[in-house]
């Protein structure tokens, strides 16, 4: 049985996303949306858990790498005879290139690593509350840079004219990569490495590990992550604004988070599935009797008390066991 | 960009903006102070107090002032008995969250009772007329700037009085200073806490009568960018002393009435990346807070 306890740490979450993605293909146009958002945003879910799960850091700041790869990969993809038209005060490198699908979720990807490189080398000297301000800092950064600076996107108006290319098979497979990848960090020396800093970092310490080096490392993975997940994102979507990807999106990832459990993958995927259905199944209830507003209602609801009962989680933090 | 000249108009509007954000600082710093919660919803009881106001603007004055404070003092006493005091004993880290999600859920609750009329925001009626100016030595002011000013420097000194002459107001002081040595010396952790609630709701209160005379138009999102721009200004300030998140506070306010009356819009659109580099330079290099004496750094870090 031990020898099966990795193996089903790792089916169990790919079990999930394999079968929200054959249920995206065997529903009607309209429903099919939710489940792809769903999908996506366990890749968004996953991606941040790589960070807040493994070293028990807050951060508000990863949806500010899902933004950067929404953006990076969107305005790459917009087709070139277009792109003059509407983004004219681009830089010129940005301008007259153009990237396929699956290129523009590389660039993404490594927009997200180097971004989070860069914030993360002095921020991951903070803890607690510290991280907490801090990284909300950094999303209030980004997301006035991008809102405002036309020279790297579209400014405050919506980039449209982004290729859908994330449909059942690209958003299956992209969140089945992340998946992979938070799995096997988790099961390295390094993601052990940081658990234990989470659980006790004096201890750890004490045993030689870098605490910043080890954060940094994970922070870093989940940027990369992010800006992939961010890349799925606005290939589903087909149009960004950074409205999109600002306060709302990081409530709602965060509530997932938490809601699933933040200490395990398996809470983080089961987390955002959960809250996706929920919050599809009010939007969807919104259009009818429901008053506007009720989604974010019941969303915060269920986390504050997930968080005030239950902090950790539904899962209670724990990989699957049978 | 030569140096533009500050008129007195200016400066005496960013003295109230600062007054007011002081208010708000002083409201979140004492809960943090017993509670260690940094409390991200603070804007919302604004919220909730300005559209009391909105909703009760065919009464009387003083009804609808009276009613604001009412709710919002109700709603702070049900959000401690329902959120914090389960809460505590957690990470500072999880309160937040804990906080940030009640953000949004009060913010969602005030969209829904906001859009039964079919439109979005509500006017605030009751005491626009504080909106009049008066002439003080040449300098045209309106009555609600003054207003403002006097509030917070009453309010001030009140507190002030009260956490330094009064017996609960020692124990809050004790309780900010070592939690659990208070708790054994005799401190009383429902009432000093539950004092501290009250007090900030009752700022949340007066700030939401002054913010409502300048601007009327009460949206669900009123408040929040006012909450997340103090808690800078404490954050910079010093979140760990009253009086250097106060300070702190009051410097933001006024730095961006300054800033909002002398630069034109097109120079202050980077103004929010600036301002927050800054907050993160802060919490790195001086953790205590800007203003915080020299070697005090009590900021958890790695």
């Amino acid at each position: 049985m031990r020898r099966l306890a990795p193996v089903l740490e790792l089916a169990g979450p790919l079990l999930l996303i394999v079968a929200a993605g054959l249920l995206s293909t065997a529903v009607s146009r309209s429903t099919q949306i939710y489940v792809l958002h769903a999908i996506v945003a366990v890749a968004m879910v996953v991606a941040i858990y790589v960070f807040i799960g493994n070293s028990g850091v807050l951060s508000f700041g990863q949806i500010s790498f899902v933004a950067v790869g929404a953006f990076a990969a969107g305005v790459m993809t917009v087709p070139l005879l277009l792109k003059g038209a509407i983004l004219r005060d681009l830089f010129p490198i940005l301008r007259d290139h153009e990237l396929g699908n699956v290129e523009s979720l590389l660039v993404a990807a490594g927009v997200g690593a180097v971004l989070a490189a860069v914030v993360g080398l002095p921020l991951m000297r903070l803890s607690g509350l510290a991280a907490g301000i801090a990284t909300f800092a950094v999303l209030e950064i980004t997301n006035n840079l991008l809102r405002e600076w036309t020279a790297i996107g579209p400014g405050a108006t919506t980039l449209s004219l982004v290729p859908q290319t994330t449909g059942p098979a690209q958003a299956t497979i992209g969140a089945t990569l992340v998946v992979l990848v938070a799995w096997a960090y988790q099961r390295s020396r390094f993601g052990r490495r940081l658990r234990a800093t989470r659980e006790d970092p004096a201890a750890a310490q004490a045993v030689g590990i870098s605490v910043h080096r080890h954060r940094l490392g994970a922070f870093v993975l989940s940027g990369a992550l992010c800006g992939f997940a961010g890349g799925l994102y606005v290939h589903m979507l087909g149009s960004i604004s950074t409205g999109q990807v600002y306060l709302e999106l990081t409530f709602l990832t965060l509530a997932m988070l938490v809601v699933g459990g933040m200490t395990s993958l398996w809470g983080a995927v089961v987390g955002a599935l959960a809250v996706s259905g929920l919050d599809s199944f009010l939007a969807e209830a919104e259009r009818g009797a429901l008053p506007d507003g009720t989604r974010l209602v019941v969303v915060g609801a269920v986390m504050a008390l997930v968080l005030v009962l239950r902090p950790s989680g539904i899962t209670g933090g724990k990989e699957l066991r049978l | 960009m030569p140096l533009a000249v500050v008129d007195a108009q200016t400066l005496v509007d960013s003295v109230a903006l600062g007054a007011v954000y002081a208010l708000m600082a002083v409201g979140i710093g004492l809960v943090f102070g017993v509670l260690r919660l940094v409390n991200f919803a603070y804007g919302q009881l604004v919220m909730a107090g300005a559209y009391t106001l909105a909703f009760t603007s065919h009464f009387h004055p003083a009804v609808s002032i009276a009613a604001c404070f009412a709710v919002v003092i109700a709603l702070s006493t049900a959000i401690d008995l329902a959120v914090f005091r389960p809460l505590r004993g957690q990470s500072p880290a999880v309160m937040l969250v804990t906080t940030f999600a009640l953000a949004f859920l009060l913010q969602a609750v005030a969209r829904i009772v906001d859009v039964r009329d079919g439109t979005i925001g509500e006017p605030v009626r009751v005491v626009g007329r504080l909106n009049r100016a008066v002439d003080v030595a040449g300098v045209n002011v309106r009555q609600v700037t003054i207003l403002a000013i006097v509030l917070g420097v009453v309010m001030l000194g009140l507190l002030a009085l009260l956490l330094g002459r009064t017996t609960i107001g020692l124990h809050m002081r004790a309780a900010a200073a070592d939690f659990r040595t208070a708790r054994l010396l005799g401190v009383r952790s429902d009432r000093v806490i539950g004092f501290a609630v009250f007090l900030s709701a009752v700022l949340a209160a007066l700030v939401a009568v002054v913010l409502t005379v300048r601007r009327p138009l009460v949206t669900p999102a009123y408040g929040l960018q006012e909450t997340i721009v103090v808690l800078v200004g404490v954050v910079v300030g010093g979140l760990d002393r009253l009086w250097t998140a106060t300070l702190g506070g009051f410097a933001i306010g006024f730095a961006t009435g300054l800033i909002n009356g002398v630069l034109p819009t097109d120079k202050t659109i980077f103004l929010p990346t600036a301002v927050f580099t800054l907050v993160i330079l802060v919490l790195l290099l001086r953790p205590g807070g800007l203003f915080a004496p020299r070697g005090a750094a009590t900021v958890e870090r790695v």
